[in-house]
């Protein structure tokens, strides 16, 4: 926001409450009330809002206060952000960033733990990244920012306390690069968002049992970063996915039948997929926790991948 | 001074109730002078909302009038209704001086009878009302002990504004904008034109040559109007029934017939649907089919102005059916918010594909919704050239100056089908469509006005439209035979740059074409 003054942000609660997840805290004592919007309750407004701003020079970042509510936003989201720029021949741009706090969280139950990705992922016209370190959030943010495309930045309601040292000067990463978490041999998991760290942990266990996982935290959701990805595959020959989605037509299926078309050859046994199951998000803590994938759950299948 | 002068000569005696003693009548009458017409005087002298709703607040009586007294307060002060406005309020105090007495005098039996109240009056005391008001967050109200709901409905609609009568007359102490010959003679041209061009457009729908089409016959001083009452910086947000506006702006019909024919030189390369333009060079954002997503973004528009301290403002137009849609709410009360110089144009044309607006909502109409969230509103007589015209001028100064939205509700009917998809004589009756289309034209209507101003004469418009017709139909003819835009377009604009998952599927949906070329159209360019 110092560096361009068109950018700007709207959303519920982010002015002076500062966000809901405190993402914008300070920003509207700093740059006034205008540029950081408090808006009503009506996410298909404000997302519209933006989109309008949007096409007339302005660089908003709408925030959703859960991604969940951006469902009410859906048809803003489908059908005029992605859209508008191919339907006017080029003449409107939609440089908005969308992002907000998803992903299941502890005991919020069904509605607040939803995982947008997977809805979200069809609509032509996005970019979807996710971040799950303080380093990758800030660089993440600030291409998402400059890019003249839409783009949709999925953070995780879990992730907002990570403390991390960050480089003192200016880093923008890029949009669609995967991040090589942990190179290994003997087999490739690709996850985001915060089951990174599930397999973080499960790697420890791994490396224990004298396995060499390499995880790559996938980072662009739409689209995959297919040169990592394959140039992992090629070493390994076995691919585990390990994703939060829901099993039915979640991130997980689409990068396994896109990894399956184009390095099927170089696989030695079938990709598996871990993910949630397709209920929604139970309240109860127990329940809640075996809806998630385990670090136990990657260690297992691990095993079985490797035999 | 005028509302004064007529209360002073008034006889006072007739203001009589019927249970009241002499002293108290007294008491009443001049607490009635006092009270509400002086202030009132001072109100149209002061031309000051802030002073009309802080008298408002002390004065309680006559709550009926509230809603002539403020939304179109400073608007109307310009108009003829202003004979009317005063005209209504020197009958209704009989009325009500009646039903106050009532009230007083059957105040024990109130309570059975709260739901008769809805149009009742509660007299309160000068007094009374000091102690009467309690806080709560969104300010202060006044609170009063009996059960009183608020109408659903009132006895009078609210008015249209009109200049012109059927016969292109001015009626009589009508104030409208002063309208030079050439704006005239442009309006009236843009809409022969636009008149000519739907017709045209839509036969060829018929004969196959495009695949889609929408009129807005019976429209088009809306349309027009509009469009030469607002600055070319002002950013357009439509629906899909104001190409008029596009035409005003310069947009050619040869460039119509591009983006219909979707060949190679429509600005729009060919991807939406027929009557979807678009144009950023004439500031009109590109039609979207899904109703009302553009009034949330109008609001992002005129915030976007705002920020840039433009002398423009975003003005979005909906049908009655948009109303329906969340979007409006959520729009208007946003724009009313935010405090965005957006102008609503709803055009109330009686019918949503097969929906007449009884099906649609049971207010009256679109032009109350305004005053439910804050916004200034006005109805305006959409057939009326010279009444659109001037209404949107002021409105438009209006948004810019207070940087506020305002919403015009301008009535008119649909005299074509919704689109070529549809056939409208299959819920409305022929003769309907016929009245409309022949008596109620606005072309007539305002042809009238300026052929006796001695600026058109007959032989121009015969010329007019044969040289129309003409370039109309070279138009299409031309169009049917450009090339279609080259398949490369079909992968460009999704992003800013083709990403490596477009790139391969061009490049295989390339090959394929390469493997079976008799399996492909063979009129587009690779």
């Amino acid at each position: 926001m110092d560096r361009d003054p068109r950018v700007c942000v709207m959303g519920e609660d982010v002015g002076h409450y500062g966000g809901s997840y405190k993402v914008t805290k300070g920003l509207a004592t700093k740059f006034g009330d205008l540029r950081v919007l408090d808006t009503p309750i009506a996410e298909n407004s404000f997302t519209g809002m933006a989109i309008g701003a949007a096409m007339t020079g302005l660089r908003p970042i709408v925030e959703g206060m859960n991604m969940g509510f951006l469902l009410l936003a859906f048809n803003q989201i489908s059908n005029n952000c992605g859209m508008l720029h191919y339907t006017s021949g080029g003449q409107f741009k939609i440089p908005v960033v969308i992002r907000g706090p998803g992903g299941v969280g502890r005991q919020l139950g069904a509605e607040h733990s939803q995982r947008l990705e997977s809805y979200f992922q069809s609509i032509p016209g996005i970019q979807m990244v996710a971040c799950s370190t303080p380093y990758n959030a800030k660089g993440l943010m600030k291409a998402a920012i400059r890019s003249e495309n839409p783009v949709i930045l999925f953070e995780h309601v879990l992730l907002y306390n990570l403390k991390e040292r960050i480089p003192d000067e200016e880093y923008v990463l890029n949009l669609e690069e995967a991040e090589m978490v942990r190179p290994g041999e003997h087999v490739t998991i690709l996850t985001y968002s915060r089951m990174r760290y599930h397999v973080m942990q499960a790697a420890k266990t791994l490396v224990n049992k004298g396995y060499d996982p390499e995880v790559i935290d996938i980072r662009s959701l739409k689209p995959f970063d297919l040169y990592t990805i394959g140039n992992s595959v090629k070493k390994t020959h076995r691919v585990l996915i390990v994703e939060e989605c829901m099993r039915t037509g979640g991130i997980g299926a689409s990068l396994t039948a896109s990894i399956n078309e184009n390095f099927h050859d170089y696989l030695d046994a079938p990709i598996v997929c871990l993910s949630s199951q397709d209920v929604p998000t139970p309240y109860a803590g127990v329940l809640e926790e075996w809806t998630v994938v385990q670090p136990a759950q990657i260690v297992a299948a691990v095993e079985q991948l490797c035999q | 001074m005028h509302l004064i002068c007529h209360y002073i000569h008034e006889p006072l005696y007739m203001f009589s109730p019927i249970t009241h003693t002499h002293t108290q009548h007294k008491h009443l009458v001049s607490n009635l002078f006092w009270k509400r017409f002086f202030p009132m005087s001072i109100c149209r002298l002061a031309r000051s909302r802030t002073i009309t709703r802080f008298l408002k607040t002390k004065i309680c009586p006559f709550e009926i009038h509230e809603r002539l007294i403020t939304p179109n307060y400073s608007f109307f002060h310009a108009c003829s209704s202003y004979k009317t406005l005063a005209g209504n309020f020197t009958r209704k105090p009989h009325e009500l001086w009646d039903k106050t007495a009532n009230i007083l005098a059957f105040r024990r039996f109130e309570s059975a009878r709260a739901g008769e109240q809805a149009e009742a009056v509660s007299y309160t005391d000068d007094d009374e009302d000091e102690n009467q008001s309690i806080d709560f967050p969104g300010g202060r109200v006044t609170f009063t002990p009996q059960i009183k709901f608020i109408s659903e409905s009132t006895d009078k609609r609210v008015p249209c504004y009109r200049v012109l009568d059927d016969d292109g007359y001015p009626f009589a102490g009508s104030r409208s904008e002063q309208v030079d010959k050439e704006t005239a003679l442009k309006m009236y041209k843009s809409m022969v034109t636009l008149q000519i061009m739907d017709h045209i457009f839509y036969e060829a729908q018929r004969q196959g040559r495009i695949s889609f089409y929408m009129t807005s016959m019976g429209e088009e001083a809306i349309n027009i109007a509009t469009a030469a009452a607002l600055s070319p910086d002002d950013i357009i947000l439509p629906q899909y029934r104001e190409p008029g506006i596009l035409l005003w702006r310069g947009f050619t019909i040869e460039e119509f017939a591009n983006q219909l024919f979707g060949t190679k030189n429509d600005a729009g390369k060919g991807r939406q649907m027929p009557v979807h333009y678009g144009s950023k060079k004439h500031n009109f954002v590109t039609v979207s089919s899904p109703i009302a997503t553009q009034l949330p973004q109008a609001a992002g528009i005129a915030y976007s102005l705002k920020m840039d301290n433009k002398e423009a403002c975003a003005v979005a137009f909906t049908g009655d059916g948009g109303t329906s849609e969340g979007d409006f709410h959520a729009g208007l009360n946003f724009a009313a918010v935010m405090e965005a110089p957006v102008l609503f144009i709803c055009r109330n044309n009686g019918w949503a594909i097969s929906t007449p607006i009884s099906d649609q909502f049971r207010s009256d109409g679109v032009v109350v919704k305004g005053q439910a969230y804050g916004i200034r509103s006005i109805r305006i007589d959409g057939n009326d050239t010279l009444a659109v015209y001037s209404a949107i001028r002021a409105a438009r100064e209006m948004v810019i100056r207070e940087q506020k939205p305002i919403l015009v509700e301008a009535l008119t009917y649909r005299v074509g089908h919704h689109s070529t998809s549809d056939d409208s004589t299959k819920y409305r009756p022929l003769n309907e469509i016929e009245y409309w289309k022949t008596a109620r034209n606005p072309l007539g209507r305002y042809r009238k006005w300026v052929q006796r101003n001695g600026w058109w004469t007959d032989e121009e418009e015969t010329e007019l439209r044969g040289s129309i017709r003409k370039q109309v139909m070279n138009a299409i003819q031309v169009a049917d035979k450009t090339e279609k835009p080259s398949l490369k377009e079909l992968f460009t604009d999704v992003y800013d740059r083709l990403p490596l998952n477009l790139h391969e599927q061009e490049k295989s949906l390339r090959e394929t074409i390469k493997r079976h070329e008799q399996d492909f159209p063979a009129d587009v360019p690779l």
